[in-house]
């Protein structure tokens, strides 16, 4: 049963054989990994394509999870105009990044996408001008606290998120794809460079495909957002068997992640993906996969991936992702640097939440 | 299935290993231990249906009490959607409050299938009346005594729009009285079904006021909205009923949204064919019978002008 969003989502033929129970089930399974838009649209797909009649229970949620995203989909093309907006009397054309890159370049990964906030990508030696331009907006940052307001800008790869004054809206604003402090070092500028203007929307740039892949691979094994570690890795699922339509891709993908150096994390991507996801690779590709050997860490993020419903826990869960999230940590900064910031974590005092009505 | 036509023993045991409520247009998964709230679940929700085998149901929730040692000193109750809890926890004796509001909370923040209003609904026939105001307004209150005087309750807090339709659909739950409109409502309405009073909860003093049957008959049977008006209770004021314009009608239902920015163009259009087909009030009340006598006369000119 844990397996069962996973297994759908590799084979929506499965739909057609699920109980009452079990649709239940894969209805909070894709709540609680933020999948719940893609799993509507896929069950809408089946539907159109008759191999399923949507039980009379399940319609509402899958009509309320596709208005949420396409009302979700608006949003962000607008704001990604907003901001490019914003950025114009700079001479500055914003890279979005993920969720909104897939959304406004009409990426397969864009289906049923959710989101939280959005990324963009500007060049580092901008950022000053960049954060006014975006405040004199409307987006302010509601970090208060100056510790987490250095930790960003001295060693991580983004500003403090920011949150439109009136509309809410998040951006989180980065200048490199990882952080200043991380063991993996991309080559943020070249990507930044190569990065390629939407052409119907002027002024709006993505990464180009295989570097938009790297990327989401990087996003997905250096922060430590668990939630979204299964939504992320079925983006790279959608992306790669989308782009790998094109002969050659992978090979050029391979090339590309040793020339901005992400080698590692695309290794990873491409050998979860195809685990979890069936994602089709090249025989050569999987050859080389083959050979490296993590056991471990590959059984950390297999737990990781099904377990943020309570259906697909096991008793060492907990342990497992408490170890992902220090390793989360471990990658981003230096021993030193984490010894002492999270140190500095742990005696600081919560603040106390606004209480919920 | 009712759920009264199983004893109290029976329901404690049902609810240790989850029960599903239909409280239409929803099914609610409810699993708990803390037999404390089966008297008002009874008398609340005694004539709905109910499952035992666990099937689907829209929202699984669970009250618990937080394993924690404060439970030995000054027990609390925590509410559960699934794995995640909304709230903090509250005295253990809001146990029944919390299963309320954490119950609105699901449907507020989930049902996007619906265009969801912070506003009570009532309808005469086929006509729904749309009550939208901030907290303090009277707006309860209002709609219980109404509930009373032969308006169908759909709902004291929650208005569900399907946007396909431009249709209300009624959610009859037991209206939450505060304060002192429950003393008001006790005289107003004696022969209604009062729970207990719930003191010093975060609202204050909060009681539940059980639909009528006929309301919880009914809960299938949407109607169309044909007034929007906005109520203020004032002490002391003589009731004028103001005309007011659609889009000043139009912000208001939007100020009171749950889900306006998330539904985006949806709400608004939906919104929009709502307040086009309604007329719309300000109501500025003191006394609840001339406020009744202003509906019954508003329903009734409805009436005339479509013969």
């Amino acid at each position: 049963m844990t397996q069962l969003l996973i297994d759908v989502l590799r084979e929506p033929a499965k739909l057609k054989h699920l109980n009452e129970f079990a649709w239940a089930q894969l209805l909070r399974q894709a709540r609680a990994t933020n999948l719940f838009g893609r799993l509507a649209h896929l069950i809408e797909h089946q539907a159109g394509a008759a191999a399923l009649n949507i039980p009379a229970y399940v319609a509402p949620h899958v009509f309320a999870a596709k208005r949420l995203c396409t009302a979700q989909h608006a949003c962000v093309q607008n704001e990604a105009q907003n901001i490019a907006k914003a950025l114009l009397p700079l001479g500055i054309k914003p890279v979005l990044l993920k969720g909104s890159a897939y959304v406004l370049g009409n990426a397969p990964a864009a289906i049923g996408r959710m989101f939280s906030d959005m990324d963009i990508l500007v060049p580092r030696d901008r950022l000053a001008d960049v954060e006014s331009s975006l405040m004199l907006a409307g987006w302010i940052s509601h970090i208060d606290d100056e510790y987490d307001q250095r930790y960003y800008r001295q060693w991580m790869h983004e500003l403090p998120p920011l949150m439109h004054m009136k509309r809410g809206t998040g951006i989180d604003v980065h200048h490199a794809l990882t952080p200043l402090t991380c063991r993996w070092r991309a080559d943020s500028a070249r990507m930044l460079a190569d990065a390629i203007e939407l052409p119907n929307l002027p002024g709006i740039k993505v990464l180009q495909p295989a570097d938009q892949i790297l990327h989401s691979a990087t996003h997905l094994y250096l922060e430590s957002e668990m939630p979204n570690a299964l939504r992320d890795l079925s983006d790279l699922d959608l992306l790669l068997r989308h782009h790998s339509q094109q002969e050659g891709f992978i090979d050029q993908l391979e090339q590309r992640a040793q020339q901005v150096g992400l080698v590692r994390p695309l290794d990873r991507a491409l050998r979860h993906t195809h685990a979890v996801f069936g994602t089709p690779l090249p025989t050569s590709t999987l050859q080389r996969l083959g050979k490296i050997s993590q056991p471990v860490l590959d059984a950390l993020y297999f737990d990781a991936y099904r377990c943020q419903h309570p259906s697909g826990k096991r008793w060492w869960s907990p342990i497992a992702q408490w170890l992902l999230f220090v390793r989360g940590h471990w990658m981003r900064m230096p021993l030193p640097l984490l010894v002492v910031h999270l140190t500095r974590k742990a005696l600081r005092r919560e603040p106390e939440a606004p209480e919920s009505k | 299935m009712k759920l009264s036509d199983l004893s109290d023993g029976d329901i404690r045991q049902a609810l240790h290993r989850g029960l599903t409520l239909r409280i239409e247009p929803f099914s609610v998964y409810l699993q708990t231990d803390i037999h404390q709230i089966i008297p008002e679940l009874k008398r609340n929700y005694g004539t709905r249906d109910i499952q035992l085998s666990e099937g689907f149901a829209d929202f699984k929730v669970s009250l618990k009490r937080p394993r924690t040692f404060r439970r030995w000193l000054q027990p609390q109750v925590e509410f559960y959607q699934d794995f995640f809890s909304p709230f903090k926890p509250l005295p253990f004796n809001q146990a029944y409050p919390m299963f309320e509001w954490g119950l609105n909370w699901c449907v507020a923040s989930q049902s996007h299938q619906y265009v969801l209003l912070h506003a009570a609904v009532l309808a005469k026939g086929d006509h729904a009346v749309i009550l939208p105001a901030p907290p303090g307004s009277g707006k309860s209150t209002l709609c219980a005594a109404l509930s009373t005087r032969g308006w169908r309750l759909f709902s004291d807090e929650l208005t569900l729009i399907d946007p396909t339709t431009g249709e209300v659909v009624p959610l009859p739950r037991p209206v939450n009285l505060k304060n002192n409109s429950i003393d008001v409502m006790r005289r107003y309405a004696p022969d209604a079904s009062f729970g207990p009073r719930f003191n010093d909860t975060h609202k204050g003093d909060v009681c539940y006021m059980r639909p009528t049957e006929q309301a919880i008959d009914d809960a299938l049977v949407r109607a169309k909205p044909a007034w929007v008006i906005l109520p203020k209770y004032k002490p002391d004021a003589d009731l004028t009923l103001t005309p007011m314009g659609r889009p000043q009608a139009l912000a208001a239902l939007a100020e009171n949204a749950f889900n306006y920015e998330q539904l985006g163009a949806d709400s608004f259009d939906t919104l929009a064919q709502v307040v086009d087909g309604c007329a719309c009030y300000s109501l500025e009340y003191s006394r609840l019978d001339e406020a009744i006598q202003a509906f019954a006369d508003l329903s009734l000119a409805r009436l005339e002008s479509a013969v």
